[in-house]
């Protein structure tokens, strides 16, 4: 039988009693997809070599300017609230982590995906792809300009809705710092019933997910603005010089 | 400072990361190029048909690469870097150049990432060549784990190239790999 968001509720209580730690917990039933899907073994701690002291490069090569803007990808302007979402991304010990390549990808203004497993009866917008890819500045910032998304529902369990999130795709200086995360926008009612967000039991682990509004971005008559800082875990190679942009302050 | 947690890639990351050329680090008509392939499965030996694993490798003569283009391909420049989604069947596979010693006296090997919907945080492994055996019998990592596991970090050889299959779970389960820095950001 279905589960019902009781039921979830019930779990997702009862998995934050056990401390989970700042990750998200793998082993987590309340996510119904995780179930077979997450190593049983514990992971075998190794000390980066060769490779895993390195990311790989990405360049201007790689990504063009416009596609920090996933307003401007079609013909005409796309239906919802135009936002613009910047930050900078930073290794664990506060370095920039500058010239690196960040992938955004989400939901539309009506939470529906340019993708052809979904299937929610929400209408698709023909002037919003919902992708976008730019590099970071020498201080690690990035910033797009997009389409607030709205909140979807999913199968997990009967009258599942993930709260409004954008997928965000970040590499740092090296291999061990690889992230794959969601970013949420402040005040949703539906953090504490999405299992997903719930997996992170430590709550101000939760909260570094969620972007601020500030004022500051948004711009007259034009676009809200949203700041959304990443910090990496720590490098385990020392940055070299050209690793390091000079820091004026 | 306070990494920041990851999230699952979810369903729909075809949109976001999928393009064109992405497994495709040399072209596949390459002289040297190898086939990289394998299966993703999960706890009951059922092939996980929306997975992502990525790859980052030396070129054959060891040397890391440091040049931007995996992107946007020209089909000359060796980035190291490429990305495969498994499909329906949990397929996934590159096309590359087998890998060099970075350092003498070690086996090469290329370091894998892997997501996947249902996976609520990306999993890091190895993946050995499994031609140095010499190499192989007195490797750090190789040594350190449970010998009944360890085949699941070593590569097969076949006739195109080379075989990586990938255990979420349950019998036969890859070893993932965790590093000082992580541990300590989330311990
Ligand atoms: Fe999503």
């Amino acid at each position: 039988m279905e589960s019902s968001q009781a039921d979830i509720n019930r779990e997702i209580a009862a998995a934050a009693q056990q401390p989970g730690g700042p990750q998200p917990k793998i082993d987590y039933p309340p996510y119904r997809s995780s179930l077979l899907r997450h190593p049983k073994q514990p992971a075998h701690l190794v000390d980066p070599e060769s490779v895993e002291l390195w990311a790989p490069v990405f360049g201007h090569r790689d990504v063009a300017d416009d596609e920090a803007d996933l307003t401007i990808q079609h013909a005409g302007t796309p239906l919802g609230e135009r936002i613009v979402v910047t930050g900078r991304v930073l290794d664990g010990d506060g370095r920039p982590v500058a010239d690196q390549l960040v992938e955004v990808w989400q939901a539309n203004a009506a939470g529906r995906y340019r993708h052809q497993r979904d299937q929610h009866p929400a209408p698709h917008d023909p002037n919003f792809t919902g992708v976008g890819r730019m590099l970071t500045g020498p201080d690690g910032t990035y910033r797009f300009q997009t389409i607030k998304p709205g909140p979807y529902p999913w199968r997990n369990h009967v009258n599942a809705w993930r709260p409004a999130h954008i997928h965000f795709s970040i590499f740092g200086t090296d291999f061990t710092q690889r992230l794959v995360t969601q970013m949420y926008f402040p005040g949703d009612p539906l953090f504490p019933l999405d299992p997903i967000y719930q997996s992170i039991t430590d709550p101000k682990a939760r909260d570094l997910l969620i972007a601020q509004y500030d004022h500051d971005v948004t711009t007259p008559e034009w676009s809200t603005g949203y700041r959304w800082d990443i910090v990496l875990t720590g490098t385990h190679r020392t940055p070299l010089e050209s690793d390091i942009e000079e820091d004026n302050a | 400072m306070s990494a920041v947690p990851g999230q699952t890639v979810g369903p729909f990351f075809h949109l976001g990361l999928a393009y064109d050329g992405m497994n495709e680090l040399v072209p596949p008509g390459h002289p040297k190029a190898i086939r990289l392939h394998g299966h993703v499965y999960d706890g009951s030996g059922a092939p996980v048909p929306d997975a992502v694993l990525e790859i980052w490798q030396a070129d054959p003569q060891g040397h890391i690469p440091r040049r931007p283009g995996s992107l946007r391909r020209d089909g000359w420049t060796f980035t190291g870097w490429g990305r495969a989604a498994t499909g329906p069947d949990g397929h996934y596979q590159f096309a590359t150049l087998e890998p060099g010693a970075t350092d003498t006296g070690r086996p090469p090997f290329f370091a894998v990432t892997v997501f996947a919907r249902g996976l609520l945080d990306r999993l890091f492994t190895r993946a050995y060549l499994p031609d140095d055996e010499a190499a192989l019998a007195t490797e750090p990592l190789l040594t350190a784990v449970d010998p009944a596991r360890r085949p699941t970090l070593i590569t097969t050889r076949e006739p195109d190239g080379l075989i990586f299959d990938v255990h979420l779970q349950g019998p036969g389960e890859t070893v993932f790999l965790t590093y000082p820095r992580l541990r300590d950001a989330w311990s």
